[in-house]
């Protein structure tokens, strides 16, 4: 134990924070788009750790498996990545550097709070995905109501941004004329 | 097991049925308390790197025979007799092959890709039951597990794409990218009826939940209308999810070269191969444990057969099916196959999902096979008919080699 955390965490969290800053700081924007995928396993396993095992399998699931698919399709797509960047720091970075320190010390004093509010720590509580499933039909049915109605609003939004215009009268003469 | 044969209640047929459990307790007994789990743990991931890989060489030898025979041609017969070596010649040709990587190729991203791809395929067969009392791990989430690592690999057919630099390569990555994302709704979906009914995401439960016996016929969900029709649609996402034909269009090899891995040679071209494989058996086995019973025998009289012989049975019936489909139908093409998932695929699995509920919901006996089987029937005539109507499909005309 290395400061009251396990060594696995600590391999963990090194692992996910390492990914995050290869992201931030290479200069291939598919290399970093794949470091950010190793940030996503990072989190995976964190949650796996803490037992959440419909967590952790969701996260590898989505993120993984959907959400770094889709930002590599993204960056190919868009701006090819043959192009590496050669400018890895941006000129407003005395203003990055003030915002990223009130955020750090925002998050700080909230997990420092959280953990003197628990201080019990008891054995972990076993959750099923059972329970999860109860939970969900029960108590947080609405939630997941507008997440489904989100969710398909995306997928007509997507087709509908992708659909090949459908053809006038007007274009359909003007094509026949340039024949 | 109260309704199986007295012949199963032998300890003879029982120790047998358990041959393999009782030899990693007598292997685990040489070693302190301690570190009893973690032996265990590792002699059943020797197990696992031995069988597949050992079922891989032989299936690479078994589909080549057996295409030859659906081609009217032998196939190879050189390497031992009736050619049953020629896996360990390809292991030699792919060991001692140079391996060229492209100039320009992404250095890192080339070599990772297959690698991705083994650790991801490997990890699949953990929760897969193999046999009674037989499985790596038994998560609760253990299915949800397994498509989570499916889903992994279609990173790394992305990575050997696009890191090869080649036109043929990132063109048949996109396209097995757009297949496998296409196809994993509907293979979700039409497994989520089989969670469904058991109440549990755990292997381990669907299987023991399909292992009893009314008579002499089992509980498998493929013999109910909705497990059927699940079946049917998960073989089909299974065949697009490994780029088994007739959806193999992004290994074209008449039109891609060989698709994403064109620029492999030697062992990693091997390693690209066997992941491919390996997630073929492991998506049947998934197949078989969901709605095949997993390891439960298919009459009450056979279960003196030991479970793990039913499964692997099973996985070479699963092989053979591959295989035969393989050599008979045409590739498909990628607006057929894309108008194929999104257009017939998800409303039917959706549909299923429907199918399923009233089976539970309208209690035992035969109405509700008669309301299931009706649904099902109507919606694929009206699904065929009705939104595929687009494509213009003539009259079937049929051409014989004279």
């Amino acid at each position: 134990m290395i400061f009251g955390l396990s060594i696995v965490f600590v391999l963990t969290s090194i692992l996910t924070v390492a990914g995050a800053l290869a992201a931030a700081l290479l200069k291939n924007l598919v290399h970093c788009a794949l470091s950010l995928t190793i940030t996503f396993a990072g989190l995976a396993l964190l949650y796996l750790q803490l037992d959440a095992q419909f967590a952790g399998f969701s996260q590898i699931l989505v993120y993984i498996g959907a959400v770094a698919i889709l930002v590599v399709f993204a960056i190919l797509l868009t701006r090819g990545a043959g192009i590496p960047e050669y400018r890895s720091f941006s000129s407003s970075w005395l203003a990055g550097i003030t915002i990223s320190a009130g955020v750090f010390a925002l998050l700080a004093w909230a997990v420092t709070k959280s953990l003197s509010a628990s201080a019990s720590s008891s054995a972990a509580p076993q959750v099923t995905v059972q329970q999860i499933g109860l939970a969900l039909m029960s108590s947080y049915v609405l939630p997941l109501e507008i997440v489904a109605v989100l969710l398909t609003v995306a997928l007509i939004g997507a087709v509908i941004v992708a659909m090949p215009e459908s053809r006038t009268p007007k274009s359909e003469s003007s094509q026949g004329g340039d024949r | 097991m109260s309704q199986s044969s007295q012949l199963w209640a032998n300890p003879v047929w029982t120790n047998l049925d358990q041959i393999f459990v009782l030899l990693q307790h007598w292997v685990e007994g040489f070693f302190p308390v301690w570190l009893q789990p973690a032996v265990g743990t590792v002699l059943g991931v020797i197990a696992i790197v031995a069988a597949f890989p050992g079922i891989f060489a032989l299936t690479t030898v078994l589909e080549r025979k057996g295409l030859g025979r659906m081609q009217n041609r032998l196939g190879p017969n050189r390497v031992g007799p009736f050619g049953i070596l020629q896996p360990v010649a390809d292991g030699i040709k792919s060991l001692t092959k140079e391996d060229i990587v492209p100039l320009t190729a992404d250095g890192v991203v080339h070599f990772l890709a297959p690698v991705v791809l083994v650790i991801a395929v490997f990890l699949g067969f953990a929760v897969l039951p193999v046999g009674r009392n037989m499985v790596l791990t038994n998560l609760d989430a253990g299915l949800l597990f397994f498509f989570a690592i499916g889903a992994s690999t279609e990173l790394s057919v992305f990575m050997a794409g696009w890191s090869s630099r080649n036109k043929y390569s990132l063109l048949g990555a996109m396209r097995a990218v757009a297949q496998m994302i296409s196809y994993e709704v509907p293979l979700l979906l039409s497994s989520v009826v089989a969670v469904m009914i058991t109440g549990s995401l755990s292997t381990v439960k669907i299987v023991e939940a399909q292992s009893g016996f009314t008579g002499i016929f089992p509980h498998w969900y493929v013999f109910t209308p909705w497990g059927f029709a699940g079946f049917v649609l998960f073989v089909i996402a299974a065949l697009a999810e490994t780029n088994r034909s007739p959806f193999d269009l992004p290994e074209g090899e008449s039109e891609l070269v060989a698709g994403y891995f064109t620029e492999y040679s030697g062992f990693k071209f091997a390693l690209f191969f066997l992941g491919e494989y390996l997630g073929m058996f492991s998506i049947a086995g998934f197949a078989i444990t969901l709605f095949l019973g997993g390891w439960g025998a298919p009459l009450s009289v056979l279960e003196i057969i030991p479970s793990w012989a039913w499964f692997f049975a099973k996985l070479l019936c699963a092989i053979f099916f591959f295989i035969w489909l393989r050599g008979t139908l045409p590739r498909l093409r990628q607006d057929q196959l894309m108008n194929f998932a999104w257009k017939f695929m998800l409303p039917m699995s959706l549909l299923n999902l429907l199918v399923a509920g009233a089976w539970r919901f309208l209690g035992d006996g035969w109405l509700r096979w008669i309301v299931c089987s009706a649904v099902l029937l109507l919606a694929y005539g009206l699904l065929g008919r009705v939104l595929m109507r687009h494509q213009r499909l003539g009259a079937r005309s049929y051409r014989y080699a004279d």
